[in-house]
């Protein structure tokens, strides 16, 4: 079953041009198609400006396509008439938690959605309470958001979207301004909820360490998907990703380069055991 | 033997001494940085690395302990303040949200400006610094919000060279730009530090960035100094890092892996370029295969 | 950076379980009772239960009198006023243009105990109710003005991520003065002109950082099905308990207490 479904779809800013002069439309996504099943986790790759970020908020129609066919969950995005089921089906989680919490208290934040669903008060209580065991911020249930780390708050952002039992997460660069261990612990909880709950997952990212975790990865550039596949697809395209302002792990890259010496390095190798495996079954060899 | 630019002795800080919420940042902090020297400090949040970088330039104040800017105590006289905030240039995160003038140049000239400087000479420095950061002549005259993401990150920073520190502190100049943004201001720190010898110490957490660009590692934890050292020494501490928060390069990591599975590297490899080298050689001269 | 917003004490007590709704319509009985009655018996009456209402909320007593000390100047020039220049019959100290009346320091004492009782019962509102709390009991008092147009949920709503953001957004004007005073900027020294002038580096980056929040806190709360007050639902509804009818009990016999010492005395 697929839940996004999207069939050349189209976006261009308007942009107002200086001193009256007419205004001019920067295309940011242009005839992209990609179909996202129920369960998937897919990781989007792109440089700044790639319209990764566009695309998600196209799927949550905070904005409307300009030309083209965009689904969610059977929803289309272009008519007003089902906005709010789409934007409860797909939740977004965006780049900056301090921009997104809206409560001084974590557990009045998580019911914020529900809230405004018109979900019935004990309900809201059951599920406030859920989403946060589920990324592990139930202890932190009555504290002050200010005081938590941003690998915390990030996760409390996350429970408010899955508060709105949606069917798919869309994050956009949730880790881009945590440090390691925030990281670490944001992609523990998204893959947890993929792997346990088998939530649909949207990851947009910078980090192509990220993209590793995912079961299919999609490279955009100038608003189009142009590469896309698992990951070990795809950063087999190591000169290609450079192209698109992208790089590769550094132990793909490393397996890259041997295979260049002329070594037989399976090519797409993305972890430090496999490639260890690897390298040790080429040294015992012959 | 290098000059030591920078000293910083047993150096306590609390932030909100006395009350019941008060909290020690730093705790009998000793780093020495020669002049010319390109260092990293790293540490996770909360290590206490952004409360020491703040020391540098007297922007807070040692509860105990001393930082010795060129053998001198910067707080000793108070007067001499603003020399010390202008030797020792500090780039905070995310530095292009203090951008405020209409064009990219009026906001690097702010520096030069409140030195008192003549204005050829603010000119000059202008068109100097953003020649350092590489932004041309015509990105000076543009709003600094027309600028993509990395290239106002590069006009912050322009912003401070323009005061000509001899001491150059970057906060993670590299976070939250994207692989083609994060290299290019990379590569211009690293081109600054040959072309002018300017001291340059960068903050981070990201190990892979810091590993390609300096000469040795302070590791804070706890608000103390836990290792420093050079590169290859620090990321043979791998475990320890772990617990810290922090990771050594996924390339270090893997040297290791293969060494501990037999394979004979030399230790301390930590770059793509050095495990590539070493493993090709191992393994050609093992086999027998040729490599090109 | 550590910062408190509000003054809010927090401690187990019957008057920090108390419905806000009911602590807000105390305090404005209360204020009533101030300005209604004007005898030193009344005056006392109010202070005795003022102090019980204190002990009450187990609060240390040092907190409610910390909200005089910024007032303090204004409580010593009101009395002065009154003391100097109320005419009176009963003339005490009369030199050079100054006179002293019995009835001036009179009411120099009335005005000061008012004053003083209004701030220090107001604090009790605010040491034993959160900010949050208190927004809701103000949403729901404005309720009724709804059909009058006045935005009660949007009131509420814009106070609730005012509080918010307070502790943010003064993170962010240490950090930005920080980043300013590392390239010399100056904030402290200087006429009032200049010192005017050296807060747009200060101002500017202050603003576009706070647009800059709005614009993409609108939109995640936009993504989260915000759409105003339609149809929305809450997690924590007021409701009143037993105790919450015994506190209005004792109002309505305290109110009584007032309007008879305002007939009888």
């Amino acid at each position: 079953m697929k839940i996004i479904e999207a069939d050349k779809v189209c976006f261009s800013y308007r942009i107002a041009g200086a001193d009256g002069a007419e205004e001019t439309l920067a295309p940011a996504v242009r005839e992209l198609s990609l179909d996202i099943g129920e369960g998937e986790f897919v990781a989007v790759l792109g440089r700044n400006g790639s319209g990764k970020s566009t695309f998600a908020k196209l799927i949550n129609a905070l904005l409307t396509p300009s030309a083209g066919q965009l689904n969610v969950s059977g929803y289309s995005t272009a008519g007003e008439e089902h906005i709010w089921n789409i934007r409860q089906t797909a939740g977004m989680v965006f780049q900056n938690p301090d921009n997104q919490i809206v409560a001084t208290i974590v557990e009045e934040d998580v019911a914020f959605g529900p809230e405004n669903l018109g979900v019935p008060t004990a309900e809201i209580r059951a599920r406030v309470d859920e989403a946060l065991a589920t990324v592990g911020m139930g202890d932190y249930a009555l504290h002050s958001p200010h005081f938590l780390s941003g690998g915390q708050k990030q996760r409390v952002c996350i429970a408010g979207v899955l508060a709105m039992k949606p069917r798919i997460i869309i994050l956009d660069e949730p880790t881009a301004m945590l440090d390691p261990i925030g990281r670490r612990e944001v992609l523990a909880a998204v893959s947890r909820l993929n792997r346990q709950e088998g939530m649909t997952v949207l990851l947009i990212t910078h980090y192509m360490e990220e993209a590793v975790m995912a079961d299919r990865v999609v490279v955009m550039d100038k608003g189009a998907a142009v590469l896309q596949g698992t990951p070990g697809e795809v950063f087999l395209h190591g000169p290609l990703l450079r192209e698109l302002g992208l790089n590769l792990p550094q132990i793909t890259e490393i397996g890259a380069r041997l295979a260049e010496c002329g070594l037989p390095v399976k090519p797409g190798i993305l972890t430090i055991n496999e490639m260890a495996d690897e390298l040790c079954s080429i040294l015992n060899s012959k | 033997m290098l000059h030591t630019k920078l000293e910083i002795n047993n150096l306590v800080f609390t932030y909100n001494k006395g009350a019941s919420f008060e909290k020690k940042a730093l705790d009998n902090v000793n780093l020495k940085i020669g002049a010319g020297e390109f260092m990293g400090l790293i540490g996770c949040t909360g290590s206490g690395k952004s409360t020491l970088i703040q020391q540098f330039n007297a922007l807070l104040k040692p509860e105990s302990g001393n930082v010795l800017l060129d053998g001198t105590d910067i707080h000793a006289d108070k007067s001499r303040l603003k020399e010390v905030r202008r030797k020792v240039g500090l780039v905070f995160q995310y530095p292009e949200q203090q951008l405020f003038e209409e064009t990219v140049a009026k906001d690097v000239a702010f520096g030069p400006k409140n030195l008192g400087l003549p204005a050829e000479e603010i000119e000059e420095r202008v068109k100097w610094a953003l020649d350092m950061v590489g932004l041309t002549p015509e990105m000076g005259e543009q709003s600094p919000f027309d600028l993509s993401g990395g290239q106002k990150r590069r006009a912050a920073i322009a912003g401070v060279l323009a005061m000509k520190p001899e001491v150059l502190v970057l906060d993670e100049p590299a976070a939250g730009l994207d692989p083609v943004g994060r290299d290019e201001i990379l590569m211009k720190i690293r081109e600054m530090h040959k072309r002018t010898g300017i001291t340059i110490i960068l903050v981070s957490h990201s190990m892979e960035d810091v590993a390609r660009l300096v000469e040795r590692i302070a590791v804070i934890n706890g608000g103390r100094i836990v290792m420093d050292d050079i590169p290859a020494a620090v990321f043979s501490r791998a475990p320890e890092l772990e617990q810290m928060g922090l990771s050594a390069p996924q390339a270090a990591l893997l040297a290791q892996e293969l060494q501990k599975r037999g394979f004979r590297l030399r230790d301390g490899l930590y770059t793509v370029e050095d495990v590539v080298a070493a493993v090709a050689q191992e393994l050609s001269v093992n086999k027998g295969l040729n490599h090109k | 950076m550590n910062v408190t917003i509000g003054q809010y004490y927090p401690a187990d007590s019957f008057v920090h379980q108390l419905d806000p709704r009911v602590k807000l319509l105390g305090v404005t009985l209360f204020i009533a009772a101030l300005f209604t009655v004007n005898s030193f018996a009344g005056y006392a009456f109010i202070a005795v239960c003022m102090g019980l209402a204190i002990y009450a909320t187990k609060v240390p007593p040092i907190f409610m009198l910390r909200g005089l000390r910024a007032l303090i100047f204004i409580l010593i020039f009101t009395s002065a006023l009154n003391i100097f220049f109320t005419a009176g019959n009963t003339v005490l100290v009369s030199f050079w243009v100054i006179t002293i009346t019995l009835e001036g320091i009179l009411n120099a004492i009335r005005m000061v105990s008012r004053l003083t009782m209004l701030i220090v019962g107001s604090s009790v509102l605010t040491l034993t109710t959160t900010p949050i709390k208190l927004t809701d009991a103000i949403e729901y008092v404005l309720g009724p003005f709804k059909r009058i147009g006045v935005p009660a949920h949007e009131i509420a709503m814009m106070m609730s991520i005012a509080l918010r953001f307070i502790p943010t957004l003064l993170e962010e004007i240490d950090r930005i003065m920080k980043a300013q005073m590392a390239r010399g900027a100056d904030f402290d020294t200087g006429g009032l002109i200049k010192k005017a002038k050296s807060l747009v580096p200060l101002l500017v980056p202050l603003f576009i950082s706070a647009f800059r929040r709005a614009d993409e806190l609108a939109v995640a709360m936009e993504a989260r099905c915000y759409r105003g007050d339609i149809n929305r639902t809450k997690m924590k509804v007021m409701r009143l308990e037993r105790r919450d009818f015994k506190a209005l009990w004792v109002m309505l016999v305290f109110s009584a207490a007032i309007v008879l010492l305002k007939i009888y005395i």
